[in-house]
Formats: C-alpha cells, structure tokens, sequence
C-alpha cells in the first residue's frame, strides 16, 4: 500500500504546527537511541511493497514500511541476500528501520555495513519536500550522497519513503567452525588470517570460543577449513548460531542489564577484564559487554583506541551515544536544521538538539 | 576583488607558504588553467601550494577573513572541471601534502596525504601483501584527495566497491579553517555518516587534509577473459547473463567496434578488429575458485554468441588484453581531433537498448561515437567524436552528448557514474533532479560552508540556472524518451 501522501501530509501538518514527531516503522529498534520528546507519532506501518526487483541489475527496491523478513524471503527465492545481514529484533522490522538504524549484522566487516549497499532513497525532509536521491545504479557521483547519510540517521533527517538496496549473490558454500582458545589469542590469530586473502565472513568470541564462518566458492572454504582445523559445526548449528548472534538470542543478550556496544579498530587490544566478559563480534571490532559498568572509563578506553561505546539496550541513563566534539556537534545540528529546519523529526532521539 | 585589502591579503598568505608555494604572475598560473576537462580554461586569480595541514587550515582561515573563495586541486586530472580556477577565487593546489605514513597492518589501514597519488598506495604497501582497490584509469598521476572529492571508480568497481567503500576517515579542513574529523576506524562512527556526504561533494563542503585508507589482500590468482561477439546486443546480454549467474567479476569492460579498430590501431595487441564489440572480463581468486568460475563464465560467453574467447593467465598476457582497453581514450584521440567523453550510468538491462539508441542519435547528429566502458558496472563512456575547427562541430557534440545523458536518466540511470559533476554536467543535474531536491543539496552545503566560499559554482547548479536552460526535470515524467519502457 502507498501511504506516501497521507505521511506527507503528517509531516507538513506537524512542520506548520512546529510539533515534533516520533517516527515509527514496525517498532523493532524503538529500544535503540535516547528517548524522543514527541507528542505525536508518526507510524510508517503499511506503507510497504516491493517495487522493483531485477536480480540481473543486483538491487531491490521497496516501499520503507517492506517487512525486513519478507525482502529477504523473495531474495532467496532468487538465490540474493542483503549482504549486510541486517539485525530484526522483531518479526515486524521493516527495510526502512533497518537503513535509519545503520546496524549490520556479523558479515559487516567483510561485506560492508547498511550504508555501504544503500543506493538510493526516496525520502521526506522535515517540510514535507518528497525529494529522491542516488538511484539504482552501482556507480552515481550526481549529487551528495544524501542516500547514504541518512543510513544511521535515526529518522532525524527525513523519514525514508523507499529505499533501493545492493544486494548479492547468497555464497555457494558455508562452513562454521569453533577453537578452543582465549580472547586475547583470538584476536591475534584474527589480524594474522586478515591480512592474507581468506573466505572469513564472520568472527565471534564467547568468552571461550572463537566462532568463524567461512563462505565462498566450495572448493575455496574447504581449503581454507582444512588449513584452519577446528571444529567444524553442524550446518544447521552454525547458522543458528551466526542468526542467535545477529538477533541477540544467545544467552549472553538475556536479562535487563545494560547492554554496551563497543566499535573498535581492526587489530586493536582486549577489553580490560574490570569491565567484564566480552562477547566480540566483528573480528574483535564489535564487542558486547553487560552492565552496570563504569561507563565513563569505558567511553575513554574506547576513545584511547579509537573506538566509542554505546549504551545499545537498557541504557543506564540519557547519554545512549559517545560525546561527539564540540565543532562536530555544531555541524551536525546545522545539518539536522537543512533537512529539518522546525526539528520536527526524533527531536532527541540522536542527541540532544539533533 | 578586495582592492584595498588585496597587498594586506597577498602578504599574509605568503607568510604561511614556502617561497615557491604563492603563484601570482601569468606565466606561472598558466599550467593550472584548467584540469583535465581541458576544453574550459580560465586563469587562477592565484595559486597557494601549501605543503602541510596546518598550512592549508592557515589559508582557509585567511580566506575566510578576507570572503575569499577557494578552488581545491588535486592532481588536476578530473574531468568534469570540478577543479576550473576562476578569475575571482584562490587555487588551493594540495599536491604537496604527499606525506604517507606506515601502513598500519593491525587494522589494514594507511594514512596518506590528499596529494598522494593512487597507484602511490598500492606500490608502498605491495610487499606486505596488500593494495588499494580503487584504481582509476588515470591512477599513475591522480591523487587520493581528488579520488575522494570525486568517489572515483575505475575497473575494479563491481566487486571491489568505489572510493567511498574503500576510504576509513578523513580529516576535512571545513571554509572556515576548523580541521574535523570524519569517519574513524572504528566502525559506524558516532553522528551521522559525515563520510558518505563528504565523499564525492567536488570539493564543496571542506578540504581534505589527510585520508585514512582500507588496503586489502592482493588476491593469489588473477585471470583475464577477451571474448568477441558479433553484435553489441550479444555482447550487452552476456554482461546481465553472467550476473544473473552468481558471478562477480573483478573487472568486465566492454569495447564496441569503434573502439576495438582505434586500439588496435594503437598499441598491437592483437584484438579482433572485424568484432562488433568485445567483454574483457577479469576474475581473481584462489586457483581452484578461479578454475571453476572460468568454466562457468566461458560456457555463459559461448551460450550467448561469443565467437572467439581468449584466457589469459600469466601477467604479460593479461597487460597486453588490458593494455588495449587502458589506452582506448588516446587511441580514440588518434582517430578523431577532438573527442568528449561521457560517463552515464545506466541499469545493465538496458545496455543493449542504450547502446543502439546512442548510434542512431550519433548518425543523426552526423557524428561518430566509440563505447568503452565499464559494462559490469552499467557506466558508459561514450566518446564523441568531433572536430573543434570545423564550424558548429563542437556545439553538436555538446547537444548530441546532453541527448546521452538525457537517455541516461530515462532509463533510470545517472548523469555521471564517476568523474563528476564539476561544471560540465551542471545543465544535466537539473534533468536529474527536481529544484526541491537542488534546493536541498544547496541547504547541505550551507551547512558546511555558510559563506558559500568553497568550490562556488560547481557540483550542484542554481536554480536560476536551471530556470534559464529551460531544462526539464525527468524522472518519474515522460520525458524525453517516450518510447522508452521506464522503470
């Protein structure tokens, strides 16, 4: 169904009332980010269907409000997917969700993260203007590249109406292994196998185990399982638990206690142990920790490395984000007020005046 | 220009360059008259060649003070005139900041300087393995700074992904002086992806002082295809035919017969001249991987009409199938005494349709076009063939190419893939988009650079201009390729 119009008219209503809106799509990652000061939401529901799919031309492209789930069920049956692996949290997560978010699952470091597949959108600006940027093609230099800056925007630049994706062949072969070994050891062994051609895809660390997945060519993934040793795990238990990871169903992700997300460098040192156990993600650049932790130590551990911290589920307290400096902050308002110029849209939900 | 205050400006600026870093006189601004969109030239009011950051965020902050605009240049190698000096605004040439760090192995990363040049990278960190995916044609002499104001391309786009995936961080000196920094090597850094916007903005939001680099691992095996086919349309179907398949080629270019003769003719590399168009298809891998994605990319190439395919494997072999396509831009200039490269983009379907609607619109413009472009990618570059000294010959030239680009958008593609707006392909943003969408564009560049002082007049037209082209906006609308199915 197309509700474009009907949005359009929410947005220009609120854009005259100057009365800031909550934004919506299928409510999946409404726990992500600071809590937005509307009186009013914006719902994105039914606002889907999938417009074009042409999987010779690698792209899809669909209404914002397209369930997640059903996007990646008309990819397979083509034998595509979302390179990204974009997380759900919920049945109802949509395409739309997915791109304002910004979050990729566990092949991002090797298959590029949302922005990196995003090509073009369809999107409202905070006046209601119905405006389209990139388009469907791989190579597109007409223009900023607004498409990509609205992935991780957190709907405060404009509400998404269509998005068109990359997508990718799904890989021939997949094989999942564990090791035996510690998290330090892990993350060596990580930047050692990086810096040769290999077909890693994902790689994770419980605490205990080093979790791999291989995907490529059969013969390809084979050599290299065959070079690596470990255990090789079942098909279906691999994938289950590549998909437990990306989902947050693992046990480690139960409970309310906050949840931290760091992003780190490629290659850089293991948490110190005082802020807990670490489940890494990422090759070591993504790293789950459990609260409560002394948050400020661990926002300046992250910035010693180049990193940040985010308080991503149960935040102890409004600052869900790391500090951004002063002169970024000032310009990312500006930004925020050439799209949005009456702050109309997830006032808050990024930061404070954006 | 600030007469009274000009000597004040002049003596400041000089204060922060080296002796040779301040052009002012004829003789010396002349090299830097234009960039490689060569046919518009225009002396620089003067030149700064700073050699540091801190000189560059020295001379933005004087610039700011005193309103003067600022042109940034790379390698002045662009070819959409992104980088045309103007009369009335300082040249701000950075290809003195060559400084390259170590490579960084942990995090498979390199810092270097914006005047770096491309292949530069690559070379420096071979032995460890390693290289910078993103290889413009004109990669010997093109810096990194102009590739990421530019988000520039070349062969390796398909698998490897542009600039802006291949590029970690910046440092981006903002119109009033203040160095930001963008992107980090942690992943999804804070705020809003800066680095999208600032990659491929011409220069127009800031200047980039240093970029942090994603090298990768050269690949153990690479292989490369030529395969001659008997019509374009044959030659256009198997680029969809071998995607649809689940094959991404490292690199799959395309040649018409035009383009073909005028190669040959140049470098003797043995390509089918009697072809109507030739693919050179390039996979990469290890040996078995590579084994079996020949086999399957060869029977796709037979199945639909290749008449000759050729494997090259060893290295010299493989330099003489591309040698032909890399010098195709000169070869053509042999041919023809004046040539106008285009750089459309298009969905790959519609390769076949474009290809044969682009001859028909060159007979009636009486002029001859060569195709040689990145097929895999779907980004044209047909080049125009004219004559400057014949009278009106340039002018059709320029009418036949906005006709290109026009057919470009109708079938849902783009006025540039990847050279760039610049000034040359002003007219055809306002075909592309609608003032709504410019208005916006103009709104995010205010964001960055209030007093408007940055690369002013490129990139993104004014809404004036578009008004006094009459150009119409077409996507979504019929125009102007009723005939053409749209999607």
């Amino acid at each position: 169904m197309d509700r474009s119009d009907e949005i359009r008219a929410q947005i220009v209503a609120a854009y005259e009332n100057r009365s800031a809106l909550a934004i919506r799509g299928g409510g999946s990652k409404s726990f992500y980010g600071r809590p937005v000061a509307a009186s009013r939401t914006l719902e994105l529901g039914g606002h889907q269907g999938i417009l074009e799919y042409e999987p010779k031309e690698l792209y899809i492209c669909a209404r914002a409000g397209t369930p997640l789930s059903e996007i990646e069920a008309v990819l397979a049956q083509r034998g595509q997917i979302l390179a990204f692996e974009a997380p759900h949290f919920s049945p109802h997560a949509t395409l739309g969700g997915c791109v304002a978010s910004g979050l990729s699952g566990p092949r991002r470091p090797y298959a590029g993260a949302v922005r990196d597949h995003v090509l073009g959108v369809r999107m409202l600006n905070g006046r209601g203007e119905d405006l389209r940027f990139g388009g469907k093609v791989m190579k597109n230099v007409a223009g900023y590249d607004v498409s990509r800056l609205l992935a991780g925007s957190l709907g405060s630049l404009g509400v998404l109406l269509e998005v068109t994706c990359k997508v990718l062949p799904r890989p021939v072969a997949t094989r999942s292994l564990a090791f035996d070994m510690s998290a330090a050891a892990a993350l060596e062994q990580l930047v050692t196998w990086s810096l040769r051609p290999s077909p890693i895809s994902a790689a994770a660390h419980d605490g205990e185990r080093l979790y791999l997945r291989l995907e490529g060519a059969a013969s390809r993934v084979e050599n290299f399982a065959r070079a690596v040793g470990g255990d090789l795990l079942a098909d279906d238990v691999g994938d289950r638990f590549w998909e437990d990871l990306r989902e947050q169903r693992l046990p480690f992700f139960a409970g309310t206690a906050p949840l931290w997300r760091l992003a780190l460098p490629a290659g850089s040192p293991p948490v110190p142990e005082s802020f807990g156990t670490v489940f890494y993600d990422w090759g070591g650049q993504q790293g789950w920790l459990r609260g409560p932790l002394d948050a400020p130590a661990l926002r300046a551990w992250a910035a010693r490395q180049g990193g940040h911290a985010t308080a991503f589920r149960h935040p102890p307290d409004d600052a869900v984000f790391q500090d951004l400096p002063p002169a970024l902050l000032a310009l990312q308002q500006r930004l925020k007020a050439a799209f949005d110029p009456a702050g109309i849209l997830n006032p808050g939900r990024f930061y404070p005046g954006l | 220009m600030l007469a009274p205050r000009e000597e004040e400006f002049f003596r400041a600026l000089a204060a922060l360059l080296p002796k040779d870093g301040l052009l002012r006189d004829v003789e010396s601004l002349r090299p830097y008259e234009c960039d490689g969109l060569s046919a518009l030239r225009s002396l620089p009011w003067c030149v700064a060649l700073p050699e540091t950051a801190a000189a560059v965020e020295a001379i933005l902050r004087l610039c700011h003070e005193y309103g003067v605009a600022v042109v940034p240049r790379g390698a002045g190698t662009g070819l959409s005139g992104g980088a045309r000096p103007s009369h009335a605004a300082l040249l701000l040439g950075l290809a003195r900041l060559r400084e390259m760090a170590e490579p960084d192995l942990r995090s498979r990363s390199i810092r270097v300087g914006p005047g770096v040049r491309n292949l530069a990278v690559s070379e420096k960190v071979r032995r460890h393995g390693l290289y910078y995916a993103p290889d413009p044609s004109s990669q010997i002499a093109c810096s990194i700074g102009g590739n990421v104001a530019e988000n520039s391309g070349g062969v390796h786009c398909l698998k490897y992904g542009l600039t802006t995936h291949n590029v970690l961080a910046v440092e981006l000196c903002d119109s009033s002086g203040e160095r930001l920094p963008i992107g980090s090597l942690a992943p999804d850094t804070p705020g809003f992806n800066l680095l999208s916007l600032v990659i491929g903005s011409e220069g127009l939001l800031g200047v980039v002082t240093s970029c942090t680099l994603r090298l990768l691992p050269l690949p153990p095996q690479t292989l490369v295809l030529l395969a001659a086919f008997p019509s374009l349309r044959q030659a256009a179907d198997s680029v969809g035919a071998i995607i649809a398949a689940g094959i991404l080629p490292a690199g799959l270019e395309m040649m018409d017969q035009l383009a073909i003769q005028a190669a040959e003719d140049f470098v003797h590399v043995g390509y089918p001249r009697e072809a109507a168009a030739i693919l050179l298809c390039e996979l990469d891998g290890e040996e078995d991987e590579l084994q079996e994605q020949l086999q399957q990319v060869a029977e796709i190439l037979r199945q639909q009409g290749a008449t000759e395919l050729r494997v090259a494997r060893d290295e010299a072999t493989r330099m003489a199938l591309w040698k032909g396509r890399k010098a195709a831009f000169p070869a053509v200039g042999r041919i023809g005494p004046d040539y106008y490269c285009m750089d459309g983009s298009i969905p790959r379907q519609r390769l076949a349709e474009v290809l044969e609607q682009i001859n028909v619109l060159a007979r009636d413009y009486g002029l001859r076009v060569a195709n040689v472009f990145h097929a895999g990618d779907g980004n044209l570059h047909p080049l125009i063939l004219y004559d400057a000294n014949q009278e009106g010959e340039q002018e059709r030239a320029e009418a036949l190419g906005a006709r290109i680009l026009e057919l470009c958008v109708a079938v849902g593609g783009t006025v540039t893939g990847e050279h760039g707006v610049g000034v040359e392909k002003l007219d055809g943003m306002c075909v592309q988009f609608s003032s709504a969408e410019l208005a916006q564009l103009h709104r995010i560049k205010a964001a960055f650079d209030p007093a408007g002082l940055l690369n002013p007049g490129k990139a993104v037209p004014s809404l004036h201009h578009c008004a006094e082209l009459g150009a119409m906006h077409v996507h979504g609308g019929q125009l102007p390729f009723p005939e053409l199915e749209r999607f």
